[in-house]
């Protein structure tokens, strides 16, 4: 880029919410800061762990939450209104499936009237064209469909769910014709790496402005599944370039975000943009965490916004303050220069990975457990893929929950 | 395999009328008192004059008028302020962020 000329718009590189690429530029450190201090900028709702799809990478925890804890309309509105007074600017509808909620309706316009940016992350196949209506008209902003593949028996296969394929094409269609912004998420691994430039092709052909090309992250039941899921390096590699290859033939036409499988990267990626600056997550019964993986760290306590405000959490709580900034770290974090880059990883991970949360995530090149991991992973997916342990309650209770 | 893409790359010249879609906000946050462009997923820093643009891109007025208008306010002169709002533009349309 020409340093000369100014640059006049700069993108925030805090990811807003479900987005975790690789590639967010952090173009303007200070504006972050000043942005991320008193307030984060995207909550994620999981408004639900129900969902008909059994997608193994699901990134709900392995003890989904029952319907009947879930939070009421009238809390769930509530913390649209603390959020938005606290100063959150986009809030992510996501579950399980949040459509599961018949009162998604009420909880959106609430949110929209508060003037929240607000993004629903739906499986898609439980929705009529009456309520995307219905919602478009209370104000929501934009609908994110995911997809297993592009190739119906497989897409089937993935998520445990017949003809769900057939289904979003039909949701993404009315989303267009509704005149809504449209981005397709596609989980990538070894199952569907292959089907890359067709979902591509794919997403184009609906309409949709973005898509996500999403490398699994292995927490919760991708973790559980690793052996099943995990692309060989090869495989990444190939994929990787054709993404940048159609990123530069498809500018201006589609937005193709990428997150980069963390066993293949050099460094790790900044989890949430950091532990408790820039998002925040609360589960469908109210426990408001700093990533939606946290509850998979033993001992970690979290607040509810059913006892305390959501201000008061974010500021104070302990869950939060545990790993905010650079601090609680260890070496080789503590005296790394990318400390404030990444802040040392996953803290989710390292706990899996390392049994101690402090340690730096070993996805990165300087951990020493990397190596080990990396093998792993090598390992794993030559090997041929295990069976799909399906998410569904009670689940992972029958399959063996170490993964190591 | 680009024949199948109906879509076209959308290019800003002095006489688009710029607009953002309906779910592109520029939006001034009360909390941080700043001005910020809310996007699918992305939140956007406009810095003062690139505010002063998109504050005029409505879908009525030209490039080329508003850089006129600016050039007042800015004491520039036009064949300075024009380039750097087109590419300002381009650069925002390419992200999806303005139609034009
Ligand atoms: S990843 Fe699959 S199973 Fe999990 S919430 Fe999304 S659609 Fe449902
Ligand atoms: S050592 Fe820690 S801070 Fe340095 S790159 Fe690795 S994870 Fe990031």
């Amino acid at each position: 880029m020409d340093e000369q000329t100014p640059k006049h718009v700069s993108e925030s590189g805090m990811p807003v919410g479900a987005r975790e690429t690789d590639d967010a530029p952090v173009e303007n450190q200070a504006n972050e800061e000043e942005a991320c201090a008193r307030a984060p900028i995207g909550m994620l709702c999981e408004l639900t762990h129900r969902c008909p799809l059994q997608c193994p990478y699901c990134s709900n925890p392995l003890d989904l939450e029952r319907a009947n804890t879930e939070m009421t309309t009238e809390q769930w509105q509530d913390l649209m209104r603390q959020a938005a007074d606290l100063g959150v600017l986009q809030i992510h509808l996501s579950g399980g499936e949040p459509a599961a909620r018949k009162d998604l309706e009420d909880i959106v316009k609430v949110a929209a009237e508060v003037g929240l940016y607000t993004n629903l992350i739906t499986a898609a196949v439980t929705l009529t064209r009456e309520r995307v209506e219905k919602l478009r008209d209370l104000g929501l902003d934009h609908v994110q469909i995911s997809i297993q593949d592009v190739e119906p028996g497989n897409a089937d296969k993935i998520s445990g769910y017949k003809n769900g394929l057939e289904k979003k094409i039909e949701v993404a269609k009315w989303v267009k014709e509704l005149g809504m912004p449209l981005t397709i998420n596609a989980p990538i691994h070894r199952h569907n790496i292959k089907s890359v430039p067709k979902m591509i092709d794919f997403a184009v052909e609906l309409g949709a402005g973005r898509i996500e090309i999403a490398h699994v992250q292995y927490y919760a039941w991708a973790l559980l599944n690793r052996a099943a899921l995990m692309p060989t390096r090869e495989g990444f590699n190939e994929a990787a370039k054709y993404v940048e290859a159609a990123r530069e033939r498809l500018k201006g036409i589609l937005v193709i975000d990428a997150v980069v499988p963390d066993y293949y990267a050099k460094y790790p990626k900044p989890c949430m943009g950091g532990w408790g600056r820039g998002i925040v997550n609360i589960t469908p019964q109210g426990r408001v965490l700093p990533c939606h993986a946290a509850e998979s760290i033993k001992g970690m306590e979290f607040d509810n916004i059913k006892d305390k405000k959501l201000a008061e959490i974010w500021l104070n709580g302990d869950a939060f303050n545990k790993y905010r900034g650079t601090s609680w770290m260890k070496e080789p974090c503590r005296s790394c220069d990318r400390k404030e880059v990444d802040y040392g990883g996953c803290r989710c991970q390292a706990f899996a990975l390392t049994g101690d949360a402090t340690n730096t995530d070993p996805a990165c090149s300087l951990s020493s457990l990397h190596e080990e991991w990396a093998n792993v992973a090598e390992k794993e997916s030559h090997a041929p893929s295990t069976d799909f342990v399906y998410r569904r309650v009670g689940g992972a209770k029958k399959a063996d929950t170490n993964p190591a | 395999m680009d024949e199948s893409i109906s879509k076209k790359r959308t290019v800003v010249t002095q006489e688009s009328r710029v607009a953002f879609p309906p779910h592109i906000k520029l939006h001034r946050d009360a909390v941080r008192q700043q001005w910020l462009i809310l996007a699918p997923e992305r939140v956007f820093h406009p810095d003062e004059i690139s505010v002063a643009v998109l504050k005029q891109c409505d879908g009525t007025r030209t490039v080329a008028e508003i850089a006129e208008k600016l050039t007042h306010e800015y004491q520039a002169t036009i064949d300075v302020i024009q380039p750097d709002i087109l590419d300002m533009l381009q650069d925002l349309a390419d992200k999806g962020l303005v139609d034009a």
